[in-house]
């Protein structure tokens, strides 16, 4: 008679990482719902797109490395990491951008390293900044103002390449507006734009506070602890409380939380498990990192949002933050730290 | 070690920092009391149940023993003594199968019971406390009794730690393991036992307190282990009940849990003065004391859905474990069984194996109760397994540094504080056997170090071997040259006498003759390629004195002697090659 031997523990928890991703695409729903309601339902062709050219990518290239395409794309990463480059992408950029954003992330971000697990950068932020950099106009005009009254068919056709933008649609993100015009205009003048909504980003506010609740939810269901989000949050709301104290020098507080990819970032981006520090402590750092480097870019640098290039800055700071901030192991006087 | 005491009578317990809270199923075997079986047809006793030494056998095959008559001796500091748990005759001493995941055979004494249940001849204790404490610690180091929560370290050796160093007692009953209620049955069934032998080991060693921990599960166990508890007892004793979260039950988290302290790492219990003891250990040293009965048996808990009726059976020591599945009505060969609970419990691949001493419980699950994990995929580093972690320690990187066998990494990361509860593989999303990269790591550095030492002492040696020639060669030359210095003096000394004769110095110079033609001097390439030997010589020689002078301070003077020496080897050759040279020139 054989019977099985297998290493304890013979029991385990039922949870499986496409289980962890699914969340993670459910809780991303609320803030997609305020994309399409205050911006336009033409996030949902780019993300149909962007999802099916990331099932296809992912599967092209699990195959080229000869592993089992079915195994692989049952974790669902690959879905994740196509839905936050939409979200992070303007809605208007032509069809081909989300297209080759979307292979940029899965080669170069992930396959390139050996998969899931193995890349050292966020293959979302990767593919945003390889597009921000290399088609600059494209990914800083195609924004859309809040109810700007956009046919849906006629986003479709600029997204389709078939139509042109009227530059009276088209339009910076709050952020960006806020940056440039501060110089040439006092705060309550800026705030008249159309772009605001009292001193709160018209649209942008909700889709925030819908990020805020997936996140929220996220961690109630303790897919992530607090410590990344809160980390990012504190830094962009101490700097800007020390730095962007006076609305008419820079860009204020709620602004840094609520206008860009702030909250995005802070649930979802700097929450990646994989290329993002390890221990609470760490991931705290990480996040802090992020929420400076961020601020720093945003104000003094030539970018108007940041989280991506703070992100992969980060990225490449994570294996040194995890050397230094190892908890404190039971029985042991101090936390270990260093490399020795 | 001065025992610091914190008498502690308040029921203030540590919260266990990290843990899982799985499914428990405790309620399964719970609901029964404790269940006998009829004498199995051969009991297999393998001479290691514990931890240490093996027994050494004092029976051989036809001998006739008795129920309780001691048959295998312990050997050694740590070990532990083996009996008969029923008369009858020795069949075989031989291998059998262990009940380890391995299925590997070691040497086990077969008995093949006579039905007659003759005792050897018994002196109970009731009055133990008049008796010399040397007395009970001999007959408990007697007694083969280890512990029984699953460890099986031989309990003699605890209870005969220094009594002036230890000031807690801590007794386990946390049973946080899911399944098993072995000591929850016992608990509620024979708590007046459980007492009687903390009163014992507490006289032994002498405690200031006595905490026993109950996970907050266990209410019929807590309130039966209440109302046992003396009003005066001799020691003060708290029962401590906390949530019910695993592995609060391992002794260095109850430890924490229980007084706030944590076991320094690489360290005991006792270097914090304080003993911990399974409830069932404490019983079975009751029984050897009051009723003069080694450890011949234990409760242990029969259940998975593949058991028809999950129960506590209070089993013989050696009973066979397929012998047992067909007692209690498993008709079919079942696909697992697991020695222990479902987190930490041992595989089995062997039905025929025996229970043994720290068998607490065999589980056979059905393949829906516990599935058999998927195939695992990458580790996307959730620190899922951080935050379960009782250790604190971060699993994954564990599993990182462990793959990559970078056995430095694993170190750094204390690998060897990680106790293999299995929390970061239970909540694992990616389903890795974390655990058993654990143990893998261990097992290397462990071998890593065998080989070090060994290597390290081959070193030793065979420096000492270099230092012992080179100072024998010394005492060898300076033998010669005072020989050749004798011979020098001799000759003088005739010479001054003037009495050499014709004859000799005609043979003198047909000796000097005869030399110049067969040795003609040496030439200057010899004379360089001599000075060149003695300089790598004496290169090595400083060599091996600097590391003497690093590793072993005691043989630094006879390595001296030899650099010495080939300093002046050296020397000798240079002078030799600079005259050679000079002739040559000049």
């Amino acid at each position: 008679m054989t019977l099985i031997t297998l290493s304890s523990p013979h029991h385990r928890q039922s949870q499986g990482v496409n289980r962890v991703m699914l969340q993670v695409l459910l809780a991303l729903a609320p803030g997609i719902v305020a994309l399409c309601v205050f911006f336009s339902p033409i996030y949902l062709v780019q993300l149909a797109l962007a999802m099916g050219t990331a099932l296809l990518i992912e599967s092209a290239l699990v195959w080229a490395r000869g592993r089992s395409a079915t195994f692989y794309l049952r974790d669902l990463s690959a879905l994740v990491t196509a839905v936050l480059l939409v979200l992070s992408l303007p809605p208007l950029v032509p069809w081909w951008i989300t297209v080759l954003a979307t292979g940029c992330a899965l080669l170069l971000g992930k396959h390139l390293y050996g998969g899931l697990g193995y890349n050292p950068f966020n293959p979302a932020m990767v593919a945003f900044a390889l597009m921000i950099v290399s088609f600059p106009v494209p990914m800083t005009t195609l924004w859309l103002a809040p109810n700007s009254g956009l046919v849906f068919m006629d986003a479709l056709a600029i997204v389709l390449g078939q139509a042109e933008l009227a530059d009276s649609i088209s339009s910076a993100t709050p952020l960006d507006y806020y940056k440039s015009q501060i110089s040439l205009m006092t705060a309550s003048e800026i705030y008249q734009s159309p772009l605001f909504n009292g001193i709160w980003p018209a649209g942008w506010l909700w889709v925030s506070l819908g990020y805020l609740l997936g996140g929220a939810w996220l961690m109630w269901r303790k897919v992530f602890s607090w410590h990344a989000p809160l980390g990012l949050l504190l830094a962009l709301t101490v700097l800007s409380l020390v730095f962007s104290l006076d609305p008419d020098q820079r860009t204020p507080l709620q602004l840094h939380l609520f206008a860009g990819a702030g909250v995005l970032g802070a649930f979802f981006i700097v929450t990646d498990p994989v290329s993002g520090a390890t221990s609470r402590l760490g991931k705290f750092l990480f996040g802090l990192g992020v929420g400076v480097l961020a601020y720093c870019i945003r104000t003094w640098g030539s970018y108007p949002d940041a989280i991506a290039f703070a992100v992969l800055l980060m990225n490449f700071a994570a294996p040194f933050i995890d050397h230094y901030s190892k908890p404190r192991t039971y029985g042991h006087q101090a936390r270990h730290r260093g490399y020795k | 070690m001065t025992a610091q005491i914190n008498r502690d009578t308040t029921q203030r317990v540590w919260p266990l920092v990290g843990g899982i809270e799985p499914k428990e199923n405790k309620s399964l075997s719970n609901q029964l009391s404790i269940g006998q079986l009829a004498l199995p047809p051969q009991l297999v006793l393998p001479l290691s149940q514990h931890i240490g030494v093996a027994a050494e056998s004092l029976v051989t095959v036809g001998d006739y023993v008795l129920k309780g008559q001691i048959v295998a001796r312990s050997s050694g500091k740590i070990s532990a003594c083996l009996h008969a748990p029923t008369s009858g005759h020795i069949i075989a001493v031989e291998p059998r199968p262990i009940p380890h995941a391995s299925g590997l055979s070691n040497p086990a004494i077969v008995l093949q019971p006579d039905g007659l249940q003759q005792w050897r001849e018994r002196d109970p204790w009731a009055d133990w406390r008049q008796r010399d404490k040397q007395h009970l610690l001999a007959r408990l180091s007697e007694s083969g009794i280890v512990g029984l929560g699953g460890a099986g370290f031989p309990t003699a050796c605890k209870l005969s730690l220094d009594a002036n160093s230890i000031h807690t007692l801590i007794i386990n009953g946390t049973e946080c393991e899911p399944y098993i209620t072995a000591d929850d049955c016992l608990m509620r069934e024979r708590a007046q036992r459980i007492f009687q032998g903390i009163d014992i080991i507490a006289h032994l060693l002498q405690v200031d307190q006595v905490l026993i921990g109950i996970e907050d599960n266990k209410p019929e166990a807590i309130a039966a282990m209440r109302a046992c508890l003396p009003s005066h007892p001799a020691v003060p004793t708290v029962i401590k009940h906390f949530p019910t979260k695993y592995p609060s039950g391992g002794e260095k988290q109850l430890i924490w849990i229980l007084t706030g302290q944590e076991v320094p790492s690489g360290r005991l219990p006792a270097d914090l003065g304080m003993v911990c003891l399974n409830v069932g250990t404490a019983a079975a040293v009751a029984d050897c004391i009051l009723r003069d009965q080694p450890l011949i048996s234990r409760v242990t808990t029969l259940t998975g859905l593949g058991v028809p009726q999950p129960r506590n059976y209070e089993l013989l020591i050696g009973t066979p474990i397929d012998w047992l599945l067909s007692q209690i009505g498993v008709a079919q060969p079942p696909e697992r069984i697991i020695m222990g609970g479902p987190m930490m419990g041992e595989p089995l691949a062997n039905a025929s194996s025996p229970i043994v001493k720290t068998c607490n419980c065999l589980l056979l699950p059905t393949s829906k109760e516990l599935p058999l994990p998927p195939a695992p995929s990458a580790c996307i580093r959730c620190g899922f397994c951080d935050d379960v972690c009782p250790a604190s320690l971060l699993p994954q990187q564990l599993y990182f540094h462990a793959r990559s066998r970078n056995l430095e990494g694993l170190a750094q990361q204390h690998l060897f504080d990680c106790i293999e509860c299995g929390a970061c593989a239970y909540v694992c999303p990616s389903s890795l056997p974390l655990v058993q990269y654990y143990r893998y790591g261990k097992g290397e550095i462990r071998q890593e170090q065998q080989q070090q030492s060994k290597s390290e002492k081959a070193k030793v040696r065979f420096e000492h071997r270099q230092a012992r020639l080179a100072q024998e060669e010394a005492e060898k030359e300076a033998k010669r040259q005072a020989r050749a210095q004798a011979a020098a003096n001799a000759q003088a000394a005739k010479q001054a006498n003037g009495g050499s004769s014709p004859l000799d110095d005609l043979i003198k110079a047909a000796q000097q003759a005869s030399a110049t033609a067969t040795q003609a001097p040496p030439s200057v390439a010899q004379l360089q390629t001599l000075v060149d030997q003695a300089r790598t010589k004496l290169n090595s020689a400083n060599d091996r004195l600097v590391n003497a002078e690093q590793d072993m301070p005691d043989n630094v003077a006879a390595f001296r002697t030899a650099r010495d020496k080939f300093a002046e080897k050296l020397a000798k050759a240079e002078a030799d090659l600079a005259k050679a040279q000079q002739e040559t020139n000049g």
